[in-house]
């Protein structure tokens, strides 16, 4: 299955990038990495260096693209026009208090992708 | 998230446990400050907690589980207040610092406490507690849905500070 898997350099980004490559390798899927720019404080290009590491020491070869503009959008255009079957995201950070914390990029994702979306916990 | 809005003034005082109070239901309802020494009692009450109420992922429904996440958050930095009915916690409200000068809030109670005005004095109370435990900042998120719990908030003097998320966060200034 084509799947892409959209990142912002978060904590449970990282997670869900770890998990989606050892279910890459189980299931044979041709994973796509896009990063994606959540916020401005963070540098895209030093997250996809980050990124691309991990994959490398994973074995897995998979794409990692960086997808610049509003992330939502960006990664529901990305994934249409690219064919793709299946969006994976990060699940969310957990507050102090343990609450699980979506954030802005899954709920755009959620609504408007036309794909199913997997939120990795 | 790092640089939390907060309102510019601070609502005022409220009142610090211990309380007793009767609710809408005419139960005789304890309020007091809680603390590790209640995390036995604090299990068997989110054991008892209705699925349906759960927000964001908490509390966690496996007894392992919520004994785990009471153990991470119930902690000496921690404000905690409990209500009781019969020598039993019915609610519990916790603020729990973040890493920077703010406290989350949360709060929860049983469902068939739910409604009698529990929740108020509960709050109340709480914030008290962390007046008198030196608490200036305080935030929370709901569900948007989650209407009672938006009026309830806003009662007690929380305003919204973002509405960008799936959640509604809210915050208050002691």
């Amino acid at each position: 299955m084509k799947v892409l898997l959209g990142t912002g350099g978060r904590e449970d980004g990282f997670d869900a990038l770890a998990r989606t490559l050892e279910r890459t390798r189980e299931a044979g899927d041709d994973l796509t990495v896009a990063v994606l720019e959540t916020s401005s404080d963070v540098d895209v290009e030093s997250v996809a260096d980050d990124v691309r590491e991990q994959v490398t020491a994973s074995g897995i070869d998979a794409d990692v693209r960086v997808l610049e503009g509003h992330p939502g959008s960006q990664l529901v255009e990305f994934a249409e026009t690219e064919g793709f079957e299946q969006i994976v995201l990060g699940g969310g950070q957990r507050s102090p208090l343990g609450k699980i914390d979506l954030g802005e990029v899954a709920e755009f994702v959620l609504l408007n992708a036309d794909v199913s979306v997997t939120l990795i916990r | 998230m790092t640089d939390r809005i907060y309102p510019d003034d601070p609502v005022g005082s409220f009142p610090p446990p211990p309380a007793t109070l009767t609710d809408a239901e005419s139960r005789e309802i304890r309020v007091r400050e809680s603390g590790r020494d209640d995390l036995d009692a604090l299990v068997g009450m989110y054991e008892d907690f209705d699925p349906a109420d759960r927000a964001q992922g908490i509390p966690p429904v496996d007894p392992d589980a919520i004994r785990e996440w009471l153990d991470a958050i119930v902690t000496p930095e921690a404000v905690t207040v409990v209500a009781e009915h019969d020598g039993r916690p019915v609610g519990h409200a916790i603020l729990v610092p973040d890493s920077g000068e703010g406290y989350e809030l949360a709060i929860f109670i049983l469902d068939e406490y739910q409604g009698a005005g529990i929740g108020t004095e509960l709050l109340e109370h709480l914030l008290g507690q962390g007046q008198a435990a030196g608490v200036g900042r305080v935030w929370l998120t709901v569900e948007r849905w989650n209407e009672p719990a938006i009026a309830l908030y806003r009662k007690i003097g929380f305003e919204t500070s973002s509405s960008e998320s799936f959640e509604l966060e809210m915050s208050l200034r002691l």
